[in-house]
Order: structure tokens, then sequence, then C-alpha cells
């Protein structure tokens, strides 16, 4: 039997995996809530007829495997100072990170149906001064990884035990400062750092290895002072064993290499570039939560 | 004659006795510790000092992390790059969620002097005074600064204090107590008032009292905090002179003189005139050399000051 990590998990987080005792069991419930978030995804985005479906929909099982296992955090006390930070710095996949939120506890789902509204707390990108939960304030590619890697200094310098995990995007790594802000991270032996780059090869123009390349991802990640754990980011054995490696690695970030696909969970959106910022029609929604519900229960 | 000082001197000193008062307190740097003074911080408390190296940007959407964390963070660098390569850090990471962090870069204006236009800015305050929420400062002098970098701690959001590479003439002594937000008179008149920030606070002293003998009653006011501006101040004194010459060592565009023209031009439209670096970039050169090839001497004042009294005396 595998340490399944959520036993690390303090009296009063969130311990909604510790009454778990087997894998196969924990993953079909992280299935089941990673199901649940990618519906609430189609969902927001459909009504609010804009917004980015394909990053949030590759990005859903790593964040349900965040939010349902991995960080220990309290819904209920959003600013425990204990808790782990997520900070979502691909911030256009505000949708995953939102419906993570409502399933955790920290906004009501009702909320999800008002995204990018104008009186909504939701925010088109993720505003932590409006949303319970967000940790920061994102949107504007690459200032999320560098605000985490300042994070992830400031608990250091506070001699916390509280871990910073930070979504980075493919297209996202094009942005200089994420260099800068690696250099930095690893010069100062930032162990308590994770980030994910959920690596689905495609960004608003086309794809990522056309437009510019960020191959060799692993070499150059490796070559920056990072320790490199290479993951399929639809499995959440490989997710969960990622986060567990990253966890025993001292002196030294973290970078888990996600290979995701853009759609994920929705056929007629895997793989299809256009699904990177546009909302599906009406009927396209009906049919998406269909093809979810059909695929197993909703967490 | 009177003490010269460079209000960058201030920083390093300031920080130090904020890092006694302040266990929270960071302080990041991007390559320029001894320019900028933080050096003397990273000295005192070396566990709270980060040398980003050459990397602003980073350094700004750092500040904002940390400040997450519940630390108060001042940043360094010169104002070009702080203010100009950061920009949208400082904007969307740092005000957006209106986080603590003081953004005090030195070698601002023309007084940076021989490295010349890539290194000087005219566009910072302009830059700065245009983000929703953010305070900005730009102190008279060496004990100006010292009191506005201390007191930018007491603040609850960004603060940016614009600082000076050049010893320059000081005004005020240890005694001076700093209030944000408040315009300092530093002279009665009744003529024109003249409005300054920064160096150019002591050339309006100078150019006044020239006026004096000339016959014009000059009343001058410091502007150390252009944002939230003294708009009470500024329209009481111009309600009473009916001119205005606003002085900065800055572009004429989008700083001061634009603030108060701004506010003029709605609450009390009077002659006013803007003395600054006219829409142009800078050179080498030293201080003093540059401050009377751009027109920022005393003497600029005061023909300012005649050109709008001529206009104002004119018949409709």
């Amino acid at each position: 039997m595998r340490d399944l990590g959520s036993l690390r998990h303090e009296k009063g987080a969130i311990l909604r995996t510790q009454t778990i005792t087997d894998e196969r069991t924990l993953i079909e419930f992280l299935e089941s809530k990673a199901r649940r978030i990618r519906w609430d995804i189609i969902k927001m985005i459909g009504l609010a007829r804009s917004g980015h479906p394909g990053g949030s929909l590759s990005a859903a099982d790593i964040v349900a495997t965040l939010y349902f296992h991995e960080l220990r955090h309290k819904a209920e006390e959003p600013d425990w100072p204990e808790r782990d930070r997520f900070v979502l710095s691909k911030g256009h996949a505000a949708p995953v990170l939102y419906a993570a939120l409502a399933e955790s506890g920290y906004i009501d789902r009702e909320d999800l149906w008002t995204l990018r509204k104008i009186d909504s707390h939701l925010q088109g990108h993720p505003d932590m001064r409006k949303t319970p939960g967000v940790e920061l304030s994102t949107g504007s590619l690459g200032m999320g990884f560098s605000a985490s890697v300042g994070m992830a200094l400031g608990l250091k310098i506070d001699r916390k035990e509280s871990r910073v995990y930070v979504l980075l995007g493919d297209g996202e790594s094009q942005e200089g400062i994420v260099w800068e802000a690696s250099m930095f991270a690893s010069q100062h032996g930032l162990d308590n750092l994770v980030g994910i780059l959920d690596y689905n090869n495609m960004q608003i123009d086309g794809l990522v290895s056309e437009i510019v390349d960020i191959q060799p991802a692993a070499a150059k990640w490796t070559a920056f002072g990072w320790h490199v754990i290479e993951i399929d980011g639809h499995k959440f054995d490989e997710i969960m064993g990622a986060f567990r490696e990253a966890r025993s690695v001292k002196s030294k970030p973290s970078m888990i290499i996600a290979k995701t696909v853009k759609g994920k969970g929705v056929s007629f959106m895997e793989g299809i570039v256009d699904f990177h910022g546009k909302a599906p029609s009406a009927e396209e929604m009906e049919k998406a939560l269909a093809e979810i519900e059909a695929s197993g229960p909703l967490g | 004659m009177a003490e010269k000082r460079a209000t960058r001197e201030a920083y390093g000193e300031a920080l130090v006795e904020l890092g006694h008062e302040y266990p929270n307190l960071v302080v990041l740097e991007a390559d320029l510790a001894k320019s900028t003074t933080t050096i003397k911080f990273k000295k005192e408390f070396p566990d709270r000092f980060f040398d980003c190296g050459v990397a602003e940007q980073n350094m700004m959407a750092m500040a904002a992390g940390l400040a997450a964390t519940g630390k108060i963070c001042y940043t360094g660098s010169f104002a070009i790059f702080a203010t100009g390569r950061a920009f949208e850090q400082i904007r969307n990471t740092i005000s957006y969620p209106r986080f603590n962090v003081k953004i005090c870069p030195t070698h601002a204006g023309i007084t940076v002097g021989a490295d010349g236009a890539s290194h000087q800015t005219f566009e910072d305050i302009a830059l700065m005074r245009v983000i929703p929420g953010m305070t900005v400062i730009s102190p008279a002098d060496f004990y100006e600064a010292k009191k506005a970098i201390k007191k930018a701690a007491e603040i609850d959001g960004p603060v940016f204090v614009r600082l000076g590479r050049a010893a320059v003439p000081t005004i005020f002594d240890d005694s001076y107590e700093f209030v944000p937000g408040k315009a300092i008179k530093l002279q009665e008149g009744s003529d024109v008032t003249l409005f300054a920030t920064g160096v150019m606070v002591e050339a309006c002293l100078q150019a006044a009292s020239n006026l004096k003998e000339q016959g014009v009653n000059a009343e001058v006011f410091n502007i150390s905090t252009i944002k939230p501006l003294d708009e009470k101040a500024i329209i009481e004194s111009v309600m009473k002179t009916g001119r205005a010459v606003v002085a900065e060592e800055h572009s004429i565009i989008g700083g001061l003189g634009s603030a108060i023209a701004e506010l003029l031009s709605s609450e009390c439209p009077v002659p006013l005139a803007r003395v600054g670096i006219r829409d142009l970039f800078g050179r080498s050169g030293e201080p003093e050399e540059l401050m009377r090839y751009y027109g920022l001497t005393h003497i600029d004042i005061s023909q300012a000051v005649k050109i709008i009294m001529d206009r104002s005396q004119r018949p409709k």
C-alpha cells in the first residue's frame, strides 16, 4: 500500500480523501471530482458565452488532484496561515479554478453561472480581492509564476511548512519573466515550490511547437536548476506520484511537466486550437455536458 | 552655501531604521545595491535582503508574492527600469491587488548626468500617476526623502517614491515631518503660485527671491505628494494669485504640470506655464549643465512667470 499523501494532512484541513485507503477508490474519487470540474467548466463558459475552455479542461485532472488530495487547505478559513498555496499562473483557465473552489466549498456553486457578468465576483481572470480562495490575481502571463517564487520565499523566511503550487501554461513559458524567476528559485533552493507545466502544445495562434517551441522543456528546466518530473497529466497515479516525489526533493524547486490534451474530456474539443478562447454554443454545451455525464459519476 | 545631499542616500538609511522597526520588512534589489544604497540594509539585515540580479520584472512580481505572505516589500533599481521595464508588473501584479510594495527607485530625472538618455527618465511620474490607487511621492531633498520612505511603510498599498542620483541642496532638516497628501507652502505670495516638486523646489525658492527684487510676489509650494494631489491647497492658492507656474525635473507631459493643469482647467482656470523637459530624450553631461541645457533653472522659472504675467495683463 502506497502512502496516499492525504494522511499527512493536519487536523482541521480538508480531509476528503483521508478515509480512502485503497488507490483504486482514491482514483475513482478524483475522477469523479475532475468530471464535476469539467461539467462546471463547460456550463459556466457556455452560459457566459465567452472564456477559455481548452486550457481549463486540459488542467482539470491536475487541479482536481491538487484540491482534493494534495493541498492542505480549509475552505471555511481561506486565510489559514498554514495552508498550501495554489496559484493559477495561466489565469485564463479561471473556470477550472472556480469549479475547484466551488466543489471545495469556498464559493457557492450557483455563483459559477454568473462568470464574467458585471455584478459577479467571478472575473474573466482570477481576482484575489473578489473571490475567496484565489491566492493571487493573475491573467497577465508569467507574472503569477514569478509571484509564486516570491510567495515561496516569503514562506521560507517565516519557516513555514506550507508549499506553493503554481500551474504554468506552455505558451506562457515563452514569457521571459518565467526564466528570470526560475533562476532565482533555484539560486535560493526553494524546495517548497512546485511548478506544473500544463503542456497541451497549443496556444491561441496555433501549436506551441510551430510558433516558438519550448522544447526541450525537460532539459531547459533541468539546466535552470529544477528537479524535473515528466508525467501524463491525465493519469491520476502519475499526478499523485509526481507531487509525492516533489515533496521528497530537497534544496531545489520541482517542475512537473504534465503532457496534456487541450479540451480533454469533451471529444469535439480535444486537440482543437480554436477552443483555446472560444465558448461552446448552446447546442455544443448541451452535447458536451451530456458526454461528461455519460462518462461516469460526477463528484 | 546650503548642504548638498542626494535623495538616494536617504534610501539605505531609512531602510535600516525601518528594518529595526518592522521585522516583516524585506528588500529586493536588481543588481544596483551600491548605487541605490540598499546595500546598507543588506549589511544590517542580510537575511531579509534579496538580490534578484538584472531582472527588474521578476523583482516586482516577486515583491507582490512576498507581500502576499505578509511582508512589506521595498524594491530597488533605477527609475527607468523599475517604472519602465517593470511597468506592467507594477500595474497588474502589485497595484491591481493593492499589495504592500514600495517602489523607491533612484536615478530619476536628468540629474543622472553622464550616463545619458538610456538611464535618465522623465516619464516615471506619468507612468506611476496613471495607476489606480498608487501613491506618488517626489521628495524635494534628502530629509524629505528619508521621512517619505519611512512613512511609506505606514501606507497600506503600493507607494512610489522618486529618488535622485546627484547631490542636491537641502531645504529641510531632521525635524521635518512628512505628511502624505499635503502640499507644503514654503513662501507666501500674491501675484503667482510656483508649484514645484523634487529638485525644482529649491530652484523655485531662488526664482521667488529674484522675482521679489523685481516687484513680483510669488507664493511657493512644494508638491511632494503628486498623488493624491492636495487639490484644496492648490485651488485656494491659485484663487488668490490668479496665476500658476509648475516646475519639475520630468516631462511636461504627464507629470506634476499635467496633474495641476488637469485640476485647474476644470476647477479654477488661470494662466499656467509648465517648466520641465519639453518632450525630449536626455543626453550625457554634468547634472548642472543638463539642467541649463533642458531649461530647468531658476532663470527658466522666472521667465515663465514673466510670460504668464504679460499674458494675463493683456486686454481681452
